[in-house]
């Protein structure tokens, strides 16, 4: 355990040591990182100091939650069955690319951190989730584990190809999936109480979260805090695309301003708007730029961390016709169990449609948001929630402009071309209504 | 001698079960209002003695069973 | 009509059951009829729908009184030969075997709904579900039977009484398939389709900005890493080629 810690911001993906280009493979991987000794029978001591150590750290779940990790495996190990360890590395958000950066080109980060997960919970089985239009990760994940396999000991590792829906990466839903093939999310009254697949429970992690704890593990607590700020420690990965010359998929510190942040993908031309935090985020207006890119100071100006990506959006574009297509977007891929969400997201959305072309009626704005007022919360996940929020901050941000589309002027910006992908709905999972 | 804390109960909608029947909207209007698309909006304050008997009524004529009673304890 | 013959109480038991009968079958239309508008959520102000399943049950009890007056009186009256067997399994009657059978089927199912509907909140709704789905057989089973069976088929006023309860019931069932709610499973794909706001996507790997950002880094050129400077993003996918 004496390889040197990793320089300040590269400590999740290394494009390169002193000896030049390094690869995933597991050969590398050691040397970079060096050795991790897991033990292969439970011990109570090492557990206790492994969960301590990350308690300690303050490392919250990079999946878009951004819980504290040390709670989850406190309850999971206090329900008495041997848990099962699932690695959600679904990324059913289009415009991020951090899982399958990590998954490429270091799938052994991930899958010590399940390991070390695994030991410390006492289970004997993880199964990785990789969704099943993303083969490459698949198959770069698939090398690694054979890479692993020759070693003893080791706590066997299954890759499975959920199909690729937004919803399919909630956890609940994921873990209903690998109970019945269903993929709906559950309602959930008390997120303290572990999801179970039969009797036993399940400890769902995201990819980049299992291999920050592979870190601290090896580097501890203190190494981890060395970063960041005090209250959003360690540094976490983003996707940046957009209206930017070099998108990309980023590593920083928590807490570094968004303008820095934006600044190394160099964008294009003024900025009108930045998405924060996936489709169900916020968006951020120029104005705010300079908010440090956490969970609190994020909040604070009615944005969020969410899952890790920042779309930049130019004032060439129109801000309405983004946030319409991706209503649209949203509300297809509904998993269609809540009446609210089915038919309050495309009701949003057909607003929106109408005012960024300029052919909505004079109440568009308040109908927008009294639906939006009505969705909220009253799902069964929090997807509609997302959607409204990402909807309510597009109000804000882009106010001018809403009022003069409603006024019956569009934009010019409503012919350009989208900077946002939309994956092609498939069908809601599930049968019957 | 010490009285126990009343025990109130409030409405919650299980959202997967709801196929908007609205009859709870019919039934117990005073905390059950139906948005454009049928499905209902649930005032979540405790249900108050006079409305128990319909509230629970309420409940009972779910065709999937959707309103549910809570117990909440209220000082 | 078969004239009344031995005793007077022969002739009350025979008016009785065919009495009995008739008010059964309008009850069963009533209630049939109920359920097929509020599952097809047919509601007005004055009218609200827990105002009609609550009278829908109402009438089924009603109708389970009067069937079982019906039955009792069958069985007991010596005129026709139908035993208490005959009453719960069907085809065992020897007088009119088929019709009577009909009849002892609707009663079967009738028992099965009203039996699973008393017991609603222990069962679960699936199971409560199929077995109410049997309810669409009484109605038929229970007018067949009446007819064939019923020596009052051929006065005009059974036949009145008939042909107002299967128009009552076939315009209530019109309604009900004309009433197919578009499951939300399926409301999400119609949703999806129609998109106003043109999305045009830059020609790009899948039209994924994310993923191409990740093919394209694949190949650029290498690069000497960059000092650490403190507090600043570090760039990734700078790779050399391989």
């Amino acid at each position: 355990m004496t390889t040197a810690a990793p320089p300040r911001s590269e400590r999740l993906l290394r494009t390169s040591s002193s000896d030049g280009p390094v690869g995933p493979d597991l050969a590398t991987h050691l040397s970079l990182h060096g050795p991790l000794a897991v033990p292969t029978r439970d011990d109570r001591e090492w557990s206790h100091a492994v969960w301590s150590e990350l308690a300690a750290s303050g490392l919250t779940g990079r999946g878009g939650g951004g819980f504290p990790a040390a709670g989850k495996w406190d309850a999971v190990t206090r329900s008495g069955r041997r848990p099962l360890v699932v690695v959600n590395a679904m990324e059913g958000e289009p415009a991020s690319a951090k899982d399958r950066a990590l998954l490429t080109w270091s799938p052994h980060l991930v899958l010590d951190g399940a390991e070390v997960a695994a030991a410390v919970a006492g289970a004997k089985e993880i199964v990785v989730c990789v969704a099943d239009d993303r083969d490459p990760s698949a198959g770069a994940v698939e090398r690694a584990v054979l890479e692993r396999a020759a070693r003893p000991g080791g706590c066997p590792v299954s890759v499975v190809r959920p199909p690729a829906r937004y919803v399919t990466g909630e956890e609940s839903a994921l873990v209903a999936w690998l109970d019945h093939r269903d993929a709906r999310p559950a309602l959930r009254v008390d997120k303290s109480v572990p999801l179970r697949l039969g009797r036993r429970p399940v400890l769902v992690h995201n990819a980049e979260t299992l291999a920050q704890v592979a870190l601290v593990v090896r580097h501890g607590a203190a190494w981890f805090r060395s970063i960041g700020t005090s209250d959003a420690p360690g540094s976490t990965l983003v996707t940046v695309s957009g209206a930017v010359a070099r998108p990309g998929v980023l590593e920083v510190e928590l807490g570094t301003p968004v303008d820095q942040l934006v600044a190394r993908v160099e964008p294009t031309g003024p900025i009108a708007g930045l998405l924060v935090g996936g489709y169900g985020g916020a968006w951020l207006a120029p104005a705010h730029v300079g908010t440090p890119y956490a969970a609190g100071p994020l909040a604070a100006v009615g944005a969020t961390l969410g899952v890790g990506v920042v779309v930049v959006v130019p004032t060439t574009s129109c801000g309405i016709a983004e946030t319409a297509r991706i209503t649209r977007y949203m509300a297809g891929e509904s998993a269609g169990q809540c009446g609210p969400c089915v038919f309050g997201l495309p009701a949003i959305a057909e607003d929106l449609e109408q005012l960024a072309g300029g052919r909505a009626d004079a109440g568009v704005l308040a109908r927008i948001e009294r639906r939006c007022a009505t969705v909220d919360g009253r799902g069964a996940c929090r997807h509609p929630d997302g959607v409204v929020r990402m909807v309510r901050s597009a109000m804000a941000v882009f106010g001018d402009d809403a009022r003069r589309h409603a006024a019956g002027h569009p934009c010019s910006g409503h012919d350009v071309a989208t900077l946002f992908a939309f994956p092609v709905n498939r069908p809601a999972p599930g049968g019957g209504s | 001698m010490s009285r126990a804390t009343p025990v109130r109960i409030r409405l919650r909608v299980d959202p997967v079960a709801c196929e908007a029947f609205g009859y709870c909207a019919e039934i117990l209007p005073e905390r059950v209002a139906l948005d454009e698309w049928g499905y209902p909006v649930i005032d979540g304050a405790p249900v108050p003695e006079a409305l128990v008997e319909l509230a629970t009524r309420a409940a009972a004529e779910c065709p999937r069973r959707a309103l549910l009673l809570e117990r909440v304890s209220a000082a | 009509m078969l004239a009344a013959t031995s005793t007077t109480m022969t002739t009350t038991l025979w008016y009785t059951i065919r009495a009995t009968g008739v008010v059964a079958l309008i009850l069963l239309t009533l209630t049939t009829v109920l359920g097929l508008l509020s599952a097809s959520r047919a509601r007005t102000r004055r009218w609200p729908a827990f105002a009609q399943v609550d009278l829908h049950k109402r009438a089924t009890l009603f109708a389970l009184v009067f069937l079982g007056l019906h039955i009792v009186t069958a069985v007991v009256d010596t005129y026709v030969s139908v035993g208490v067997l005959s009453a719960l399994v069907p085809f065992t009657s020897p007088f009119k075997t088929f019709w009577i059978g009909l009849g002892t089927i609707s009663v079967d199912l009738l028992l099965a709904v009203a039996i699973s509907s008393a017991l609603r909140q222990r069962i679960a709704p699936r199971t409560w579900r199929g077995i109410h789905w049997l309810a669409y057989a009484c109605w038929p089973l229970a007018m067949a039977h009446s007819l064939g069976t019923g020596t009052d088929a051929a006065q005009v006023w059974m036949d009145a009484i008939a042909a107002v309860c299967t128009a009552a019931v076939l315009v209530a069932l019109v309604r009900r398939i004309g009433y197919q709610r578009t499951s939300r499973r399926e409301q999400v794909r119609f949703g999806a389709t129609t998109t106003a706001v043109p999305v045009r996507h830059r020609p790009a790997v899948g039209g994924d900005p994310a993923g191409r950002a990740l093919a394209d880094s694949a190949t650029r050129t290498a690069r000497p890493p960059t000092s650490t400077a403190t507090n600043t993003a570090t760039r990734l996918l700078e790779r050399h080629p391989r």
